[in-house]
């Protein structure tokens, strides 16, 4: 039988503001356990939380990029369970009343067309504290510095095919994030992650099958294992006579399986209920407009813009679209050169790229600035090097720091385009390798690359490719 | 029994007192000292008394005094419930749970009477987690009512209002989620008001339910509340449900004329369920009021009667999420050697709470549970509204609303224990208040049988000032709000 996987996300984001969402705590990651963990945090007696209005503004900015509905009128609401890592016995979370709803966001497919996915809601929570197991034998620690922290919990509809349009989703969701500045997009330190529902059901099949939630994925490459796995367990066990429970699993990344965490009988049953302490959000259409018009330009429109004015593809726009930096850069390139923008896209893409991946650097670590790579791309269209000779420039730039003009200079690397030099260089060749000439003369072609090379290879590799082919065919042929 | 003489009838009084020099805060504050040690062992009115501390603080207010600094409360002592946080001292909230836990910081009600020069005396007992109608859920042991030890106080705030009938403290801050500052204020013969929700910071009051939980002040007479309840009150950023409105002085118009006012007697407050003798002080009462110039009309909230099956709902279901904080992991009881976390929630919580509070939070989990949301906890939101909408109304037809603060006076320590309805059946007239956020009062009206009946006010949104107006023209007329049990004169 022919399967169809059907995958939905819930994506956590924390927000980055500087304090909590309900108290006044610093929400700086890696600082020492539960030094970050003020009476609200802790949960004591009579405390009570205070909405932090960054973390609404920052919401309402997401959804605004997503051309999603912002509620006017949205409400707290009390997710109550027992946890140690939650200091109050409920998270403050929302539930009937969402911020954000009714959302859309487009992914690029593999074979090049768009998808666009639903998103249902996203909403405003604050998150938990961690459980620490380690270097404590026989005892559990709880660091409580992460307790408060805004979340928003962005939940797609039912429209994901496949691991890998879940993870364009998630990506594009990642790229967007960062963008609007409301995340650092840290997955390692757990600022993005995403829990995943997946089923399966018979191509063609209305009714959606029995859905699986896989918890807490914190990198892109373990949500697409995790769903492989998981869709391949489904079909399997439904081929073999079983049936799928509803469930919730963990994906463990060493030995690359889910596992079952709980059954739906065990679930919890949360007895949401709206929060007394806090005061439903208001917004108006004045402080939704303010927002809107601070928007920036986000990555499809950029990646639009890239298209139209500058003539690239829309996979290349795709790519230097993906962060707000790197597009930055790409765009400070240009500029600099003053067009030439398929070369400069080729040269971020390219030797920057590789180069950058190398030494593990982000974009706005780069050793070569957008003005020093527009220096080189700037010579080689003004055809003062070739493209050949440029990477080896590139090289010394990114280990030196110097400018390709000066590398140039230092090392005499400026293309000979003067045709009496060109000429006797290849006159040299000829008379030092008499056999070749013969044998091309006699119809051996392919010997003209060997010629080339030796000419090459006497001007230091110098000599202006285009005149010297030409040259070189007149020459030979005598 | 016989006590050291209190130094004077009301707060009023001790302000006056203190501005002539007839005495320093310091010998004030002793004497209640005094008074508060002789009457322990008889009314269990106290968790802790912090005498040293008071005296102290009594000792400052007199130097600021002496250099011409300080309000017309520096160095007026009173005590605070203990539900109240206070930074460096035992609050319990008259629960096992709490019976060790120090508060790392002060409630915003106790620093604002702090910031106004006040001396605390000590914590005041009450029903565990307020709790009750009759102060026997205090883990402390019950609070006894001054006019006869061998009754009830009323409750929540029981310590409060036995504190203050007997004079041991001036006054008393206390709380209100159902009725636990009217109804004891009522049974105790003290003057009582619940101001309106958002009045007073809730922050550092311990959580009972959220939505109906309000401070408020339990002293002798409606001048006293007028005096300590503006610096008690205001907006508190760190309590969003406060109201962002100023604060008045409530003391400038306690004596306006009564002239114009109009008086609505809610139908449903009297009925079967009054004590007549009850009733009876309470006609009297209105016929005060009439003297000093109040027109009386009767009026109807027709959805009062289901008061207290809809506060039975919505607090419990509040309780069960804002009391699954003491867990005994960070704070409070925790039990011995737990086996695991499991074993940690359950002996903790088993061990550290009283058999009510255990019957609410089962109650609310099981209101608050899937398949049960909307017929219980759903419905009590809309019968709420129903609730409110008729007060709305009422109010469009007059000032004020006037009834009985409860159906009987004070019953016997033990009577009502087995019989958890008929306990809670005692608020059913002070219930309607708090589920409205109406501002509400209790003041005392006479005696059936040796013990004192309350009269309640209740008054539209922010309307303590005209509210302890006619109560203030009230006690003008009437000495009720001075009479003191003999043991304790």
């Amino acid at each position: 039988m022919e399967w169809e996987t059907v995958i939905g996300l819930e994506i956590h984001a924390q927000l980055a503001t500087r304090s909590k969402i309900f108290s006044g705590s610093a929400t700086a990651y890696g600082a020492e356990p539960n030094t970050q963990a003020n009476l609200v945090d802790l949960g004591y007696p009579g405390v009570l939380p205070v909405l932090n209005g960054e973390a609404v503004r920052m919401a309402v900015r997401f959804g605004l990029a997503i051309g999603a509905r912002i509620a006017p009128h949205s409400v707290f609401a009390r997710k109550n369970y027992f946890y140690p890592d939650l200091p109050k016995g409920y998270q403050i979370s929302q539930y009937e009343l969402p911020i954000v709803a009714e959302g859309t966001l487009d992914i690029l497919l593999d074979d090049g067309s768009r998808k666009r996915v639903g998103i249902t809601r996203a909403h405003l929570e604050e998150d938990a504290g961690k459980s620490m197991h380690e270097g404590l034998p026989g005892a559990s620690g709880i660091d409580l510095n992460r307790a408060g922290t805004p979340l928003i919990e962005i939940v797609s509809e039912p429209d994901l095919r496949s691991a890998k349009e879940a993870v364009a989703y998630m990506k594009k969701i990642h790229t967007l994030v960062r963008y609007l500045d409301i995340c650092d997009g840290n997955m390692q330190e757990g600022s993005f992650r995403c829990d995943a529902n997946v089923s399966v059901r018979p191509k063609g099949q209305e009714k959606f099958g029995t859905r699986a939630e896989i918890k807490n994925l914190n990198s892109f490459r373990f949500v697409e294992k995790a769903i492989n796995y998981e869709i391949e367990r489904q079909i399997e066990l439904i081929e073999s006579g079983g049936k799928v429970v509803q469930e919730t699993r963990l994906y463990d990344p060493d030995k690359g399986e889910t596992r079952s965490m709980r059954s739906k009988e065990e679930a919890n049953d949360y007895r949401y209920f709206p929060d007394p302490d806090l005061l439903p959000v208001v917004l108006d259409a004045a402080f939704i407009e303010g927002i809107r018009a601070s928007l920036p330009e986000l990555p499809d429109e950029k990646a639009a813009r890239f298209v139209r004015e500058h003539g690239l593809s829309e996979y290349d726009a795709g790519v230097l679209t993906a962060s707000r930096e790197l597009a930055a850069y790409y765009e400070a390139v240009v500029r600099e050169v003053g067009g030439e923008a398929k070369l400069c896209a080729n040269w971020v893409m390219g030797d920057l790229a590789a180069f950058l991946n190398k030494d593990g650097l982000e974009i706005t670590a780069s050793r070569v600035d957008a003005a020093g790579l527009a220096g080189l791309v700037g010579r080689i269209a003004d055809a003062t090097i070739s493209g050949k000779i440029a990477k080896d420039v590139f090289e010394a730039m990114w280990a030196s720091g110097q400018s390709a003009d000066a590398i140039i200079e230092q090392k005499g690397l400026r293309q000979i385009t003067d045709t009496g030099a060109i000429e006797k260089a290849i006159e040299e060749v000829m008379a030092r390798n008499p056999g070749q000439l013969a044998d091309y003369r006699s119809g051996k072609d392919k010997l003209f690359g060997f010629f080339v090379g030796q000419v090459m290879k006497a001007t230091g590799g110098k000599a202006n490719p285009a005149q010297l082919n030409e040259l070189l065919k007149k020459k030979l042929a005598g | 029994m016989s006590l050291p003489a209190a130094p004077a009838a009301t707060v009023a009084e001790l302000v006056r007192g203190l501005a002539a020099k007839r005495y320093s805060s310091v010998e004030l504050t002793r004497a209640y000292l005094d008074r508060v040690a002789a009457a322990q062992p008889e009314l269990n009115a106290f968790i802790t008394v912090t005498g040293e501390a008071a005296l102290a603080a009594a000792a400052r207010a007199d130097e600021a005094r002496a250099a011409g600094r300080g309000g017309p409360l520096t160095g007026v002592p009173l005590a605070h419930k203990d539900i109240f946080c206070t930074e460096g001292v035992l609050t319990t909230c008259g629960s096992k749970m709490l019976a060790n836990f120090v508060s790392p910081y002060d409630a915003t009600v106790v620093a604002g009477l702090r910031q106004a020069g006040t001396v605390m005396l000590g914590k005041l007992n009450m029903d565990e987690f307020a709790m009750g109608s009759s102060n026997e859920t205090s883990y402390f042991g019950p609070v006894r009512n001054p006019w006869d030890t061998a009754r009830v106080p009323g409750g929540s705030s029981g310590g409060s209002a036995a504190a203050v009938a007997a004079r041991i403290a001036p006054a008393a801050t206390a709380t209100d989620t159902g009725g636990s500052i009217r109804q004891p204020a009522a049974l105790c013969g003290v003057t009582g008001i619940k101001p309106t929700y958002g009045r007073v910071s809730r922050y550092g009051m311990i959580a009972f339910a959220s939505s109906l939980d309000q401070g408020g002040l339990i002293t002798v007479s409606a001048e006293d509340a007028a005096l300590l309840l503006g610096p008690m009150s205001g907006f508190d950023p760190r309590d969003s449900t406060s109201v962002d409105s100023p604060v008045p002085d409530y003391t400038a118009t306690l004596a306006d004329s009564l002239d114009g006012l109009t008086i609505g007697l809610v139908k449903e407050f009297f009925d079967d369920g009054l004590d007549v003798e009850c009733g009876a002080r309470i006609r009297e009462a209105i016929a005060v009021l009439e003297k000093q110039g109040a027109r009386v009309r009767e009026v109807s909230c027709p959805n009062l009667p289901l008061s207290v099956p809809t506060y039975y709902v919505v607090a419990p279901a509040e309780c069960s999420s804002n009391l699954a904080r003491f867990d005994g992991v960070r704070f409070g009881h925790r039990c011995e050697s737990p086996k695991n976390l499991t074993d940690l929630y359950s002996r903790s919580r088993g061990e550290g709470f009283g058999a009510e509070v255990k019957r609410r939070i089962m109650t609310g989990t099981y209101v608050l549970s899937a398949g049960y949301y909307d017929a219980y906890y759903l419905k009590a939101q809309r019968v709420r509204q129903l609730i409110s909408a008729d007060f709305a109304r009422a109010f469009g037809e007059c000032d004020l609303l006037l009834g009985p603060t409860s159906p009987t006076p004070a019953f016997r320590i033990g009577d009502k224990c087995d019989d958890p309805i008929t306990m809670y059946l005692n608020d059913i007239y002070t219930i309607g208040a708090n589920l409205a956020g109406l501002p509400g009062m209790s003041l005392p009206c006479g005696f059936v049988g040796g013990l004192p009946v309350g009269l309640q006010l209740i008054g539209p949104h922010f309307s303590e000032a005209r509210m302890l107006n006619a109560a203030h023209r009230y006690q003008m007329e009437t000495d009720w709000h001075l009479r003191v049990p003999a043991a304790f004169a």
